[in-house]
């Protein structure tokens, strides 16, 4: 990786909930066109570290720097203008809109029209809206969602949801993608077909991506680093064959020592 | 909520432009079309009744879109709107009559005015969400209807306002039909103008906000603005249908824009369907008819019973507001979505006929 300063830095993050320490001084940066994720087990604070990075929630204490400069006291939309950009966890889509008109809104910080010149259709806001279309049908393209452009959001199956929002986000054009697992709940073959288009968007829409995901395979499989979590705290960063081979990792993700597992299963 | 998913099979675009259009078929859009014209015909062979009634459908209907931006659309609920439409009226009487300000063009200063006015309520009203907003637009309500009570140089207190006719190039649109083409006019352009809003950035940011106000912010969607902005938009058509509603009268009095008349409002589009342009125009049909179908019930009622019925003429006002709510309440039972989806269905229906399963 290039040695000029990194895309996205966390600085000593803290977060706290009343009592509830959800994350305690974590430090980790992603480098400009990285495919970087970030696992642990549940409840370790991963949501929470995304959501301190979107603005969702403010840090208790520490810094977070988006190219290069303090956006820790930045709104969650002025951080969309300035190309940091979100899938949640759980499904968020606008349920009513159909699934172009919800692609469509991410487009929201790049288009110029408004209230009047939108109004006033024919006369204003028509041109601009058109060629933003025309963007916006080339992610749907990308993700092959083109059969389902006209439903309603809300209607769609499981998979399909997700995978509209990850258009949404694209559509935002973001610098960085964070992507909150973008394959929970999904059969083998949607997972394979995510997997697909995480990768096509990191090498060929050049994205920078940090994802939370819980299938080790795809984890291990796609990321240039992986960072861990446990109770908060960050216990490995590394590539992944090293967090693959970290004993600490092992007894923080399994519960157990690997070795004790082999034995347990060598007696059963 | 409305859903789109209705739109009859068998439709293919061959242009993001044709994609895009307001009406989602072309039988709609001719439709639409012929309903205008009927309109601009409608005076040579109906009656100063009808033409009346098509006025006030005409002028609560464009109220009643400014409520349907900010309840059905924006998903923020309202029950002062009434306050914003006699603000309007007011308003628009008071540029007329203090300032001489032409009526053609005090009606939408008016509305702009209106705007100003809904867009400061909205400041605070931006913030609170449910009940607490409900609340406070109830509080708001009680606000304008005491300032229109107190304030004489703006509203003449108690004893209300003159609103002068309609004077174009010289001429004196006092009759139901001048006023007529006016009020056909302004219905139009403010459909136009909310059904093009709505497939446009700020209408979609208005929906995003009610569908996930989460996921909005995230968009890039500054929460706090839209949801001023959409007070502030629903105002403006309330003020200009309040406008509408005051020089048509003649006259503008501070008694008229009650609590009820909010509710009534919030009947409209829930009958009509929350979030639908064409259902809004439905459901302020339906109420503005219904106290007219009621009227003639009650007076063939009398005459099949024959005798004394006194006791129906002075109950026919309760008759009337007793039959409003219990439309909404049926409707919001049996029928959430509003007449537009009922129309919707029926569409598909025959679509599809004789395939209809
Ligand atoms: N808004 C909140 N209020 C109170 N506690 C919270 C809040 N958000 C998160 N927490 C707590 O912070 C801790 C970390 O939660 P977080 O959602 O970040 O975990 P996670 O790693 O994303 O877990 P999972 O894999 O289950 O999604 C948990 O103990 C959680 O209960
Ligand atoms: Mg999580």
């Amino acid at each position: 990786m290039s040695t000029t300063s990194p895309l996205l830095e966390v600085r000593d993050v803290s977060l706290g909930f009343g009592g509830v320490r959800a994350l305690t001084e974590v430090n980790f940066h992603v480098n400009k066109g990285e495919l970087f994720s970030i696992i642990g087990p549940n409840g370790a604070g991963k949501t929470s570290m995304l959501n301190c990075v979107s603005g969702r929630y403010k840090p208790t204490n520490g810094r977070v720097f988006f190219e290069g400069r303090d956006v820790t006291g930045m709104t969650p939309n002025q951080r969309a203008t300035i190309g940091i950009g979100r899938t949640f966890q759980n499904l968020a889509l606008f349920g009513h809109m159909s699934v172009l008109d919800n692609i469509m809104v991410g487009r929201h910080h790049l288009l110029k029209n408004n209230f009047l010149t939108g109004g006033l259709y024919w006369l204003g806001a028509q041109k601009e809206e058109l060629a933003h279309r025309r963007k916006v049908e080339d992610i749907i393209d990308f993700l092959e969602i083109a059969h389902i452009r006209k439903a309603t959001a809300g209607t769609l199956s499981y998979g399909l949801r997700k995978r509209v929002e990850l258009a949404r986000a694209m559509a935002v054009e973001p610098k960085i993608i964070l992507l909150d697992e973008p394959m929970a709940g999904m059969n083998l073959e949607e997972k394979e077909d995510m997997a697909r288009y995480i990768v096509d968007l990191n090498e060929e829409w050049g994205m920078t991506v940090v994802m939370i995901e819980h299938d080790m395979g795809v984890v291990m499989d796609i990321s240039h680093r992986v960072i861990v979590l446990e109770f908060g705290r960050k216990i490995a960063d590394g590539l992944p064959d090293d967090i693959m081979s970290n004993e600490r990792v092992k007894v923080a993700y399994l519960g157990v020592d690997e070795d004790e597992e082999n034995a347990a299963e060598a007696v059963a | 909520m409305i859903s789109s998913s209705l739109i009859p099979c068998g439709q293919f675009k061959t242009s993001y432009a044709k994609d895009t259009t307001i009406f989602d078929t072309p039988v709609m859009r001719a439709w639409a079309v012929a309903s205008v014209l009927f309109l601009i015909a409608a005076p040579s062979f109906l009656n100063n009744y009808h033409l009346s009634i098509l006025i006030q459908i005409g002028f609560m209907g464009i109220a009643a879109l400014g409520l349907n931006i900010l309840v059905g659309y924006t998903g923020q609920i309202s029950l002062g709107h009434a306050g914003f439409f006699g603000f309007g009226a007011f308003a628009s009487a008071w540029l007329n009559n203090s300032f001489g300000v032409p009526v053609v063009l005090a009606m939408p200063l008016a509305a702009v005015m209106t705007t100003v006015l809904g867009l400061l309520f909205g400041i605070p009203a931006g913030r609170l969400k449910g009940l607490y907003l409900a609340i406070a637009t109830f509080a708001s309500q009680f606000i304008l209807e005491d300032f229109f009570a107190r304030a004489d140089w703006f509203s003449g207190g108690s004893s209300g306002a003159a609103a002068a006719p309609v004077n174009l190039f010289g001429y004196e649109l006092s009759g139901d039909t001048g006023f007529f083409y006016v009020v056909l006019f302004w219905v139009v352009v403010m459909f136009l103008i909310g059904s093009n809003l709505l497939r446009t950035r700020d209408g979609r940011a208005f929906i995003a906000v009610r569908d996930h106000y989460l996921s909005a912010e995230v968009m890039g969607i500054n929460l706090t603005k839209y949801r001023i902005l959409s007070f502030g938009l629903s105002s403006f058509y309330a003020g200009l249908g309040g406008a509408l509603y005051g020089h048509y009268l003649g006259f503008v009095s501070a008694e008229g824009f009650t609590i009820l008349m909010s509710i009534e409002f919030l009947g409209m589009i829930i009958i009509g369907g929350l979030g639908s342009v064409a259902g809004t125009l439905m459901g302020t049909t339906f109420m503005v008819l219904l106290p007219e179908v009621m009227e003639g019930g009650v007076s063939i009622a009398k005459s099949l019973i024959g005798g004394d019925v006194s006791w129906l003429n002075e109950g026919l006002a309760y008759i009337k507001q007793a039959s409003i709510g219990l439309a909404i309440i049926l409707f919001l039972i049996f029928e959430p979505d509003g007449l537009i989806h009922r129309w919707r269905l029926g569409r598909s229906y025959w679509k599809l006929y004789p395939f209809s399963y």
